[in-house]
């Protein structure tokens, strides 16, 4: 049986993983109210860029303890290239379109960029292990954690207080929350809704190939990296709201536990259990944990 | 007012199979065989698609049909197709029936998400059935007709017939039913449930029949699929199969119930191609593929596309 | 004398006519994964494998006895498509291989699923369609065919072998756990491997069986949890990403420092991750292939020319495909000289096929059971060693084919449990 102490650390690792991964996508939702499945491509995007370029940036021999920068570059660096280009290019034609339409239009794009990875990058898997076993590690109840998953939760922590602070305390989140709320009154208002959209996309996806780029010392970047990720966002973003913040980390936080206790207690049932709390949590709350209420037009 | 021809052209359609099928090659009955199948389900799915409810759950009822017919075979040594896809049906029904009291409740992309993970973890409990072969399936006996196996050159026929025969009779019903007063509250009900219920319609009732229904039909088409493959695997509940059917919709548009057959149809049309000219990048065309469709045939979209955002 | 002049110019004349008759191309469809992450550690390295083999062969650059080129003479004509896709897409494709492409036979598989889908196809078309990868024991145990055979052994070898490494390596073993992917492969790797030791050790305790999703690609719960249980052989059969993945988050933790760690098909990640792996980890190759192989002059040619043009060695995949097409070969020149040189039928050259031994890059294949139509080899286990820098395996422990096989007519899971009666 296994000691508490290694179960939440387990929980809490998985769930700051889950929140970083997932936030963009509520982000998105909450304001542009699109579901994004291109969300995985980014994040494989930003897995990609980030494990190439920290290789390259390693192999030139610069000092490795800025290859998180480096990291933290290459995320940037993918979502800057390609989320504008996305909204700009195709989305803002299909603001008028319906929910589902505007979620199939990302699909489609999920698939193109899917295959675009393979082209540039090829299908050969990249991997740099160095930023994970740089920083040592730690010992919890007998088990040896290396300390970049700390890295993982500071990151989570910071994005969260961040994005909070932003939301509430900067005068451009008061106008997002705007936006939020009612998109024509805003632009009735004299918003500039149609920047707000684009950046808000681009930070979207720029949070979710952060996810990816930190993550990539930890795997083996290869195809397919986003696919499961999609599935895993959506679950944990509906679990507390879409488009609420403070419900994408609830969520983050239910799924991690239930996950890291069902597999150290129950290995049997983790199959299906991210997609059981997501039911049964609808089933209670139909609109998430935290899910804003919508008017009925009459 | 147009009168409309619709069962005049179901019945052309079918009598086109049948004829035309006598000299179309092998390969080619096949894909019309699975055209069929799909079909089916986004007939159903569509059906939900009216009433403002994209399901991203069809899959399950998808497999349940499959697995059922894989069942009798496996269990029973029942292969006779329309046996197959008549339990097949029956079991979907059932198990929409069921989780409708629940799924009626919602709207929308949480309709949508929840259907979702019900299939989800359908397809997390076949996975860890070994003796259903977990994610290997397994494999369904040769298919026969009340009895019959026709030889082998006239398989493909045959069961394309079958298959157009109940796909004839599911469209024409399909038909029938959207001229029924309920069959008709559809459109309502996306466009406004209270009025709706001011009109002294259950909105509810609504909604919980066309999910059966259209859970009927894709157990139909998973059947159908089943045989006609011969294998079935848990793959056929991921969400990545309701994606296709969506997709499918999406390409059809629920103008007509000849829509998603036609659909389908290109849908198959597509992959293949893609397939061939770019072995590599197949997905690429696809997504492609589907964007073009989204553009540049908005009668594909038709219903979606009258909706307004909320003010 | 003048009598055999005349036999020899009557047999040359013979040889010719049936040569030039025989000068058309033998249509191959090649099935793959070229997409998705199958592709990387399994697709890709086939194909590039059938590259190299169909170049060569048609160059007539073999070594004996595959010095002809081509097939009997014809050159291969490759058709390679993609094994991705549901199911449903994987038939339709390969009906369409068959009757739209007109290919003479096919080679390909590496999905379980997919052959068990295939396999009443290819009796159905009738065309001869060899597996050469998926592991399941379950396609010539389930059912017989005329059409359908394997080149290659099944997965049950991998988990047989596995255990009687353990059982010689660790020879004091007590406790065992499992860390595989929650689908079909994973779930039988693992339910072999624990059925086996239940037979060689009796009263091994199971500590915990881990079964993360596929492709979950974090595992620092599953670690967490294998650590603590502290169990002292820990088998995977994780693949690719997963595999890479796991050892990645393992190494810096000292998973396989603390349980001796045995990974299936360890073979594909030992080139690139030789870094992170530590001395004293077992790994597989599914069969005698990679640094398992013998040493024969099929080998050398192999690995030498594949690692020459495509800058890696050829890992296990690459070997299976490789003996799938030399095996094919065999065959089909083995029907031409019992027909009296003509191009063979599909059904001649599945009768050549049956129960035939032949040799290739991994050694001997002997296709010896599933009525002939099921091949089965030796296997190989070793353990890690960093010399010099170089990761090597010593401690290799060969295990001949009927001690990892099962008998003909007898399920692997039957032949487990009594205790590998032969």
């Amino acid at each position: 049986m296994s000691q508490i102490g290694p179960v939440l650390v387990d929980g809490v690792i998985y769930s700051a993983w889950l929140f970083i991964a997932a936030v963009g996508l509520t982000l998105v939702y909450g304001v542009m109210k699109i579901l994004n499945v291109t969300h995985g491509s980014f994040y494989a995007l930003g897995a990609y860029a980030g494990a190439s370029l920290t290789g390259a940036w390693l192999a030139k021999g610069y000092p490795p303890m800025l290859s998180y920068a480096v990291l933290l570059g290459g995320a940037l660096l993918a979502a800057l290239v390609v989320a504008p280009a996305i909204e700009r290019g195709l989305l803002r034609f299909m603001y008028a379109k319906d929910e589902v339409v505007i979620l199939l239009v990302t699909y489609a794009l999920f698939l193109i960029l899917e295959d675009a990875i393979k082209l540039i990058w090829g299908v050969n898997p990249y991997f740099v292990a160095e930023p994970y076993a740089l920083l040592g590690s730690f010992v919890v109840g007998g088990l040896k954690y290396p300390t970049y998953n700390l890295i993982l939760v500071g990151l989570a922590l910071a994005l969260a207080a961040g994005l909070a602070w932003v939301l509430r305390g900067t005068r451009a989140g008061k106008l997002l929350s705007a936006v939020i709320h009612d998109p024509e009154m805003s632009r009735a208002l004299g918003v500039n809704v149609d920047r707000f959209y684009l950046v808000t996309f681009t930070f979207g996806c720029f949070l979710a190939a952060l996810g990816g780029s930190f993550t990539s010392p930890t795997v083996s970047v290869v195809p397919g990296l986003g696919v499961d990720v999609i599935v895993l966002s959506f679950a944990v973003v509906v679990i507390g709201g879409l488009g609420s913040l403070p419900g994408a980390a609830l969520g983050a936080v239910i799924v991690g536990l239930v996950r890291s206790v069902s597999v150290h207690y129950l290995p049997q049932v983790e199959l299906f259990v991210i997609y059981s709390v997501m039911a049964l949590v609808l089933a209670i709350r139909p609109r998430g944990l935290f899910g804003l209420a919508e008017p009925r037009r009459i | 007012m147009k009168p409309d021809r619709t069962p005049q052209l179901l019945a052309a359609v079918f009598a086109a199979v049948v004829v035309g099928g006598l000299a179309l090659p092998q390969w080619l009955l096949f894909i019309l065989t699975i055209a069929c199948a799909q079909g089916l389900v986004v007939l159903g799915l569509n059906l939900l698609i009216r009433a403002g409810l994209v399901s991203f759950g069809q899959a399950l009822f998808y497999c349940i049909g499959a697995y059922t017919a894989g069942g009798l075979s496996r269990a029973f040594g029942i292969s006779d197709l329309l046996l197959q896809m008549l339990a097949g049906t029956a079991s979907a029904a059932l198990a929409a029936f069921v989780l409708g009291f629940l799924l009626a409740r919602y709207r929308g992309i949480f309709f949508g998400l929840l259907s979702l993970a019900l299939s989800m973890i359908f397809y997390g409990l076949i996975v860890k059935s070994e003796t259903l072969g977990s994610t290997d399936g397994f494999n369904l006996a040769k298919a026969t007709l009340f009895g019959i196996r026709p030889g082998e050159a006239w398989v493909r026929y045959a069961v394309l017939v079958a298959a157009a025969s109940a796909t004839l009779a599911a469209a024409f019903l399909a038909w029938r039913f959207l001229k029924t007063p309920l069959g008709q509250l559809g459109p309502a009900i996306k466009d406004n449930e209270i009025r709706v219920e001011y009109m002294g319609a259950s909105v509810r009732y609504a909604i919980h029949v066309n999910y059966v229904i259209a859970a009927a039909l894709a157990g139909a088409g998973g059947a159908l699929a089943a045989t006609t493959v011969g294998h079935i695997d848990p793959e056929m509940a991921y969400w990545t199969t309701s994606g296709e059917f969506v997709f499918i919709a999406i390409l059809s548009g629920t103008g007509s119930v000849l829509a998603p057959f036609l659909g389908a149809l290109i849908f198959g049309a597509i992959h293949t191609v893609a397939f061939d000219l770019s072995p590599n990048t197949w997905q690429m065309s696809m997504g492609l593929a589907l964007l073009a469709a989204i553009v540049f045939l908005p009668d594909g979209l038709w219903s979606l596309f009258a909706r307004r955002k909320t003010a | 004398m003048e009598g055999l002049r005349k036999v020899a110019i009557a047999g040359l004349l013979a040889a010719l006519s049936g040569g030039v008759l025989a000068q058309q191309p033998v249509k191959v469809g090649f099935v793959m994964f070229l997409s998705g992450p199958a592709a990387s550690p399994f697709g890709v390295p086939a194909k590039n494998s059938a590259d190299f083999i169909v170049d060569e062969l048609n160059a007539g650059k073999g070594p004996a006895p595959y010095g002809k080129v081509g097939f009997g003479g014809s050159k291969i004509e490759m058709v390679a498509i993609d094994e991705a896709g549901p199911t449903t897409s994987v038939v339709t494709e390969y009906r369409n291989l068959v009757q739209r492409s007109n290919v003479d036979l096919v080679i390909g598989y590496i999905s379980s699923g997919s052959c068990l889908a295939i396999a009443p196809v290819a009796e159905e078309l009738k065309k001869l369609t060899n597996f050469f990868d998926c592991g399941t024991p379950r396609i010539f145990e389930d059912a017989s065919y005329k059409y359908v055979f394997r080149t290659s052994p099944t997965a049950t070898m991998d988990s047989v072998g596995a255990a009687l490494f353990v059982k010689e390596a660790k020879s004091g073993v007590k406790s065992i756990a499992g860390l595989n992917q929650n689908y079909a492969w994973g779930q039988d790797s693992w339910g072999d491997f624990e059925a086996s030791m239940k037979v060689l050790v009796p009263g091994v305790e199971v500590k915990t069986s881990q079964m993360p999703k596929l492709f979950a690609g974090q595992y620092n719960a599953e670690i967490s949890s294998l650590l603590g249980a502290g169990a002292d052989v820990i088998h995977s059969s994780f693949w690719d990403g997963d595999l890479e993945a796991l050892i990645l988050q393992a190494s810096p933790r000292g998973l396989m420092d603390k349980s001796m760690t045995i990974l299936t098909t360890g073979e594909t990640a030992m080139h690139k991750l030789a870094a992170q792996i530590p001395d004293g980890t077992v790994l597989g190759a599914r069969g005698p292939f990679g640094p398992y192989a013998p040493d024969n002059a099929y080998n050398r040619w192999f690995a030498k020319g594949f690692e020459a043009r495509f800058q890696a060695p050829p890992n296990y995949a690459s070997y299976q495909m490789a003996q799938a097409i030399l095996g094919v070969k065999a065959a089909w020149e083995k029907a031409m000289a019992a027909n009296g040189g003509k191009r063979p039928t599909n059904e001649e050259v599945g009768a050549a096929l049956e129960n035939m031994t032949f040799e290739g890059p991994g050694g001997q294949v002997r296709i010896a059971i599933g009525k002939g139509h099921q091949a089965i080899m030796e296997t190989a286990y070793g353990m890690t060693k960093r010399v010099g820098g170089k990761l090597t395996m010593v401690s290799v422990k060969r295990y001949p084919a009927e001690m990892v096989n099962p008998p003909e007519g007898v399920k692997s899971g039957d032949w487990i449990k009594s205790g590998f009666k032969k």
